[in-house]
């Protein structure tokens, strides 16, 4: 299917004097793995709850699935699923109990939702802990109980709130399988990430900053959008390096990653002085690497100072 | 910071804390050098916060013993609390109170006051770059800021080290990067570090790590021994088209032990180099194109994995 | 409306009721607590009042006076001061309620025919005991003075019938006839008790979703604000009507206070009533920031007018006008008519339809409002 999904024109949304969202407009296809990024506070969970319908918004429209969010949300929300930031499911509940309460809610029948109930549960590999409260499961957990709970009632679109903030890699990963299963599927997938390698696995991604919306593409074409280039180095010290290229003319930034640096250059031609700054230092390595969605990120963050 | 560098900031031998039947941290055993950062990983309920509490001398220990800036864990907690500086993952700021009042609040119940705590107060604002708010209401600042202000008031006492319990949960990529750059510059005046964190990338910056499983110390060594040392079998990254299919297709082989995205591509682990022309040969036959399949070297995120499923299958 | 939806949002209440001990014990020990406490605390009668006499006939007849106080068991004689200053300092000091002063020439007066004044002295700081108080004296006081004329009679040879008082009172006390205070006052207790217990089960049900934020996937589902606000409520009616039970059931057995009518009707018109209490709660629950405030409010908008102004204590005839029409607008105001009309006098509905029907409004008004102030965004 090529059809839109979701689809936000203009969207609004201010607290007083205070803009969350300052006139967004972005499309998403069916079927797309859609990734929003950008600093905290840039809008992405204000976005969020707008599409999922539990905020009312200042001005704009929004469409998801060809309905109206604000005007046609009875309809609309048994297609959808939401995923708020914040784990939202009942601690005193048991796994299996939050599993039945929300497809109940949802009005799901009760042999469907026994069948799904079975399936989530493999899926999530959470069937041994389907009668421990839901408080007592390890972050992971909870947060792949949630995605089961928001799976109850077969949503076509899931929105999907920071879901791996804080997770350890293992679950992590096991929840990034889940998701591309239900890509696999049709489910379309709009996600908020502050993990640049989620990023990178997305269809498109787009950045937000101070609630408007400051580059959108796929991960190659905004790679391919930096301006300048990205060069790798290790040096011993690293600091000692990093505090020297910092200083150089013609670098715009530079990142430590672990004990390699990057060093942003405002033109290609600048990588002999890089060089030569560093004379004294042990250069282990000197190369210029694609850019990554990081160095995009950090460079969208430097260029619009703090955030 | 009287104590001549080379001495051990903290040492561990045999730390155990059980709650009733429950083993939270079980015969840990560890030393960390002065000035040294020293990251600690592992997933919710490993046993790290539990272990942190201890050396801070908030919670005293089932068995074992320990030391904190030579002072021990169990009976000179007192001493140590004004020893060391402390930050979790809540910030615990007042957000009713300015900027500089929190520093002020959080120098006096340390015992630093008057022309101490002026300059305390300047140099935290400096250092924290929160000048420009310094009058703002700590409840309007955003996540990043709030990060900066509490690490300053967790260093308003001048501690010789800062114990960080997952200080960068829920702060956005820039933040994090800016605030680890504060953690090295605190670190090169000789202040000790003792982070927990879930974030890899983080855990690169550190000069040692040490991962935690199920109350466990199950691996221990700089990021690049992890990286090299750690790994059973070879791991191969895949950049393959479709994606999904390669995944799916990867898990059914059996000679991968572990298959996972990395970013756009797939990390695989198999025995052996060897092993790399079976791969390729099986994604080949399932009508997968493959753009790339070579050894790669592991990532943290790699070893990380590989190590708690060695775990967990020795379990 | 779906029923399906409300019945889920009931069981998942019970599951997190039956979870929380401290619920629990909130449900069973509050009003027990309470209903002890305020049962035996709140006690209108008037019993061994401290009395002091200066007695300056000291007499025979001054005597027999006293020990008619004495024999009331409404007083208790604790003094005999000997001059006006010792009078001030024992009511000053609060030792004596009240003073009797018998004059001198008490005795012969009587003797002479004449009347006889005395002085009873009140402390009315406590206005209801001083009132209460000086009304039993003056009973005695007027038996005593029957007794003296009908002394005087037959020793002047008259037969007794003849010299009695032209007419005589003779005052019954219907529905209460010792007139023990706690008749009066274990029914509206019952009301007071189970209102504040109700709005407070309810208070904190919808904010507590706000503030653990479950309230999120609540909002993003096809779940109505009526269905959500039934599916709060019926878990908490069913808790609330065992709280019912308890409570009468302890007045019944510690404070003996008899049901005249039908106990059904007593149950029926108090399930009504908690519904109301619930209701309330409920709507400080929709518009309360957090679980604290909802839960003073909860205590404060019910606890306050349920004791001032429902009439379970001060009675809503003596209040002005328009505190009077406020009472109207209290649950526990009909809800106290209702008991007392039940347990004292054994009233039907076909007497009380007007006050049930008054609750069943609030009842319905106040789920309704809840549903309607609880907003569907964030």
């Amino acid at each position: 299917m090529t059809d839109i999904a979701i689809e936000i024109q203009g969207l609004r949304k201010t607290y007083g004097e205070l803009v969350a969202l300052a006139g967004l407009s972005l499309a998403v296809a069916r079927g797309e793995v859609f990734a929003l990024l950008g600093p905290d506070g840039a809008g992405k969970t204000t976005t969020m709850r707008l599409l999922a319908g539990i905020l009312a918004p200042s001005g704009g429209s929004a469409r998801v699935l060809g309905l109206d969010v604000f005007r046609q949300a009875e309809g609309l929300k048994r297609r959808i699923g939401y995923m708020p930031q914040r784990f939202a499911l009942y601690g005193d509940l048991t796994v299996a109990e939050n599993l039945r309460f929300f497809a109940s809610i949802y009005g799901v029948p009760r042999a469907e939702r026994l069948a799904r109930e079975a399936e989530l549960l493999e899926f999530s590999r959470l069937g041994p802990f389907r009668d421990r409260l839901a408080m007592y499961l390890s972050g992971g957990m909870k947060q792949k109980l949630a995605l089961a709970c928001t799976l109850m009632h077969s949503p076509e679109v899931l929105f999907l709130d920071e879901p791996t903030a804080g997770v350890d890699p293992v679950s992590r990963r096991e929840f990034w399988r889940i998701l591309y299963r239900l890509a696999g599927q049709g489910v379309t997938l709009f996600l908020s990430t502050p993990y640049m390698d989620e990023a990178e696995r997305c269809a498109r991604v787009a950045m937000l900053d101070r609630g408007g919306l400051a580059l959108c593409g796929t991960p190659g074409e905004l790679k391919a959008g930096l301006r300048g280039a990205i060069l790798e180095v290790i040096a011993e010290p690293p600091r000692e390096a990093k505090a020297r290229l910092a200083a150089l003319p013609g670098v715009r930034d530079v990142h430590i990653f672990g004990e390699r640096l990057h060093v942003w250059l405002e033109t290609p031609d600048a990588e002999a002085t890089v060089a030569a700054a560093l004379d004294g230092l042990t250069l282990i390595a000197l190369r210029r690497i694609a850019p990554g969605l990081e160095d995009v990120f950090n460079a969208l963050a430097a260029g619009e100072g703090e955030a | 910071m009287t104590r001549t560098r080379g001495e051990a900031a903290v040492t561990i031998s045999g730390l155990v804390k059980t709650f009733g039947r429950f083993t939270a941290v079980d015969q840990i055993s560890l030393t960390v050098g002065r000035g040294e950062i020293f990251g600690f990983l592992g997933a919710n309920g490993a046993g790290k916060s539990t272990t942190i509490r201890m050396l801070c001398g908030i919670l005293a220990p089932t068995a074992g013993s320990g030391t904190v800036a030579g002072l021990d864990i169990v009976r000179e907690t007192e001493q140590i609390k004004t020893r060391i500086g402390y930050m979790s993952q809540r910030f615990s700021l007042y957000d009713d109170l300015t900027v500089t009042e929190n520093i002020e609040f959080f120098g006096e119940i340390y015992g630093v006051y008057g022309a101490r705590l002026a300059r305390r107060t300047a140099w935290i604002l400096a250092m924290a770059n929160l000048r420009e708010r310094q009058d703002s209401l700590t409840g309007e600042l955003a996540m990043g800021w709030k990060q900066r202000l509490a690490l300053g008031c967790a260093m308003v006492h001048e501690p010789e080290m800062l114990f960080l319990d997952e200080p960068t949960a829920g702060v956005d990529p820039a933040s994090r990067r800016r605030f680890w750059e504060l953690i090295y510059a605190a670190a090169e005046q000789g202040v000790t570090i003792f982070v927990t964190t879930h974030y890899m990338d983080e855990a690169e910056h550190c000069d040692r790590l040490a991962l935690m499983h199920r109350g466990r110390i199950i691996a221990l060594g700089t990021p690049a021994e992890l990286k090299d040392g750690y790994m059973a079998g070879t791991l191969l990254e895949v950049r393959a088209e479709p994606v999904m299919a390669a995944l799916e297709r990867l898990s059914s082989l059996p000679a991968v032990r572990e298959v996972a995205l990395f970013g756009s591509a797939l990390h695989a682990v198999v025995g052996g180099p060897d092993e790399a022309d079976d791969v390729r040969a099986a994604l080949d036959a399932a009508g997968i194109r493959v753009e790339r399949l070579a050894p790669a070297r592991p990532s943290l995120d790699d070893v990380f994995v590989a190590l708690i499923e060695q775990a967990e299958r020795g379990a | 409306m779906m029923l399906l939806r409300t019945w889920m949002i009931m069981w998942k209440e019970f599951r997190q009721i039956a979870r929380d001990p401290r619920m629990l014990a909130v449900v069973v020990a509050l009003p027990t607590f309470m209903i002890l406490l305020y049962g035996y605390a709140i006690n209108l009668d008037v019993r061994a009042v401290r009395m002091a006499v200066y007695d300056q006939s000291r007499s025979p007849q001054s005597r027999e006076l006293v020990n008619a106080f004495a024999r009331s068991g409404y007083f208790r004689v604790i003094a005999y001061p000997g001059n006006d200053r010792e009078v001030t300092a024992l009511l000053d000091g609060g030792r004596a309620r009240m003073v009797l002063i018998i004059p001198a020439r008490f005795a012969r007066r009587l003797a002479d025919g004449e009347t006889a004044p005395v002085q009873v002295l009140m402390d009315g700081a406590d206005s209801t005991t001083a009132s209460t108080a000086l009304g039993y004296a003056a009973d005695i006081l007027q038996q005593y003075s029957s007794h003296v004329a009908l002394e005087a009679a037959r020793r002047a040879g008259l037969t007794a019938p003849a010299t009695g008082q032209p007419v005589e009172n003779r005052a019954r006390y219907w529905y209460n006839p010792e007139l023990r205070s706690n008749h009066f006052t274990i029914p509206g207790l019952i009301a007071v008790i189970l209102m504040m217990l109700a709005a407070l089960l309810t208070s904190v049900t919808v904010v507590r979703e706000r503030e653990r934020g479950t309230i999120e996937g609540l909002l993003a589902s096809p779940v109505r604000p009526l269905e959500l606000m039934l599916g709060k409520l019926a878990p908490y009616v069913l808790i609330a009507f065992g709280d019912v039970l308890l409570v009468m059931a302890v007045s019944a057995v510690v404070f003996h206070v008899p049901l005249v009518g039908s106990p059904a009707l007593v149950l029926a018109l108090a399930g009504i009533f908690v519904i109301a209490a619930l209701g309330i709660g409920l709507l400080i629950s929709t518009v309360a920031p957090t679980q604290q405030v909802a839960m003073v409010a909860a205590v404060m908008a019910t606890q306050l007018p349920t004791v001032l102004l429902s009439g379970f204590i001060f009675p809503i005839s003596s209040m002005p006008q328009a505190v009077q029409l406020l009472t109207a607008l209290i649950p526990a105001t009909h809800f106290i008519r209702i008991l007392r009309g039940i347990f004292l006098k054994g009233n039907t509905l076909a007497i009380l339809w007007q006050p049930a029907l008054v609750l069943a409004v609030i009842a319905v008004a106040m789920v309704l409002l809840s549903a309607n102030r609880f907003r569907r965004t964030l």
